[in-house]
């Protein structure tokens, strides 16, 4: 089997034991308080780690491109209440013009 | 189930734009049948992004797959978020489990801790598709598209995730939970293997979660 064969399979598996080990091992049961406040901030600390690597990140190092202006853009517009899909097509736009202009 | 698919169908759009610059970049370096397979048994844009990128470079196969690994390793975190909303036996909570995806999995996340299970299903429903039919186009149609980045494609993900962060973030405890997920993810970023920066961000969550609301 090629290497690339490999690779899709064990990141299959791993894929998918990482998303079931949760349900699997405590599904259905009450979890304490504590951990019930931070689960709650969860989605808040990992979308913005998402955002901020998915914009700046290229490999392990940092950059400043046109992403950036693209997602300043969507930013911008969502903080005036554009409608999800105006701010993620105008991201795109504006990424591409700045590409095509710099 | 209904609000989430209907909620999910511009991200399936934008999932199929960006699978189509995976299958773009992936042709040359895959061939044709392996990107199209991933996208079906793998559907993680992180993982075949991040271990494409190693294969491409000429990095080992243990360095594709550590590397893919690490990059879902947020998914362990996200499952056990998501665990104690799942009721039922272990098969029907293994097939909720399948469907996390980052972006139906923040919106499903709601007020205390509780995620609801079928909003996010349905929020995938119209991204699985998306995922695997963009890729066998852009696999297909490759040399015609030419560079995917010239049209701005790599800008998708973080926008939509901007989108849902402002949907998401009301309140000091969340400001600070996204403040402080942020600045790690990025003092991380240079000192860490990729993927790992975005799990440490959990460490915002757990110290926002002190503060009084």
């Amino acid at each position: 089997m090629s290497a690339i064969w490999v690779t899709i399979i064990a990141l299959a598996v791993a894929t998918t034991a990482l998303k079931l080990a949760g349900p699997l091992l405590l599904g259905g049961r009450d979890l304490p308080a504590a951990a019930i406040g931070v689960i709650e901030l969860l989605a808040s600390a990992l979308l913005a780690a998402l955002v901020v690597v998915e914009t700046f990140g290229k490999g392990r190092s940092l950059t400043l491109d046109a992403r950036a202006l693209g997602v300043a853009f969507a930013a911008v517009v969502l903080a005036r209440r554009a409608p999800m899909i105006v701010a993620v097509i105008g991201a795109a736009v504006v990424t591409a013009l700045a590409r095509a202009l710099g | 189930m209904r609000a989430g698919i209907r909620r999910g169908l511009p991200f399936g759009a934008a999932v199929f734009a960006i699978a189509v610059s995976y299958g773009v970049l992936a042709r040359p370096v895959m061939g044709t049948v392996a990107p199209i397979v991933m996208s079906v048994i793998v559907f993680s844009g992180a993982a075949q992004f991040g271990s494409l990128a190693i294969i491409s470079a000429g990095g080992t196969t243990g360095a594709a797959i550590a590397a893919g690994v690490l990059l879902n390793a947020r998914y362990l975190a996200m499952g056990l978020a998501l665990a104690p909303s799942l009721r039922g036996r272990a098969l029907s909570r293994a097939a909720f489990g399948m469907t996390v995806v980052d972006s139906s999995w923040a919106a499903a996340s709601s007020e205390g801790g509780r995620f609801d299970p079928w909003f996010m299903v349905g929020m995938t429903v119209p991204q699985y598709p998306g995922w695997v039919l963009g890729t066998v186009v852009g696999v297909l149609a490759g040399k015609a598209l030419g560079n995917p980045n010239a049209l701005g494609l790599d800008a998708l993900f973080p926008a939509f995730f901007v989108a849902l962060l402002f949907e998401e973030v009301r309140g000091r405890r969340r400001v600070a939970a996204a403040g402080g997920g942020a600045g790690i993810a990025l003092a991380m970023t240079p000192l860490v293997p990729a993927g790992l920066p975005i799990l440490a961000a959990a460490i915002a969550a757990a110290a926002a979660s002190r503060m009084r609301s």
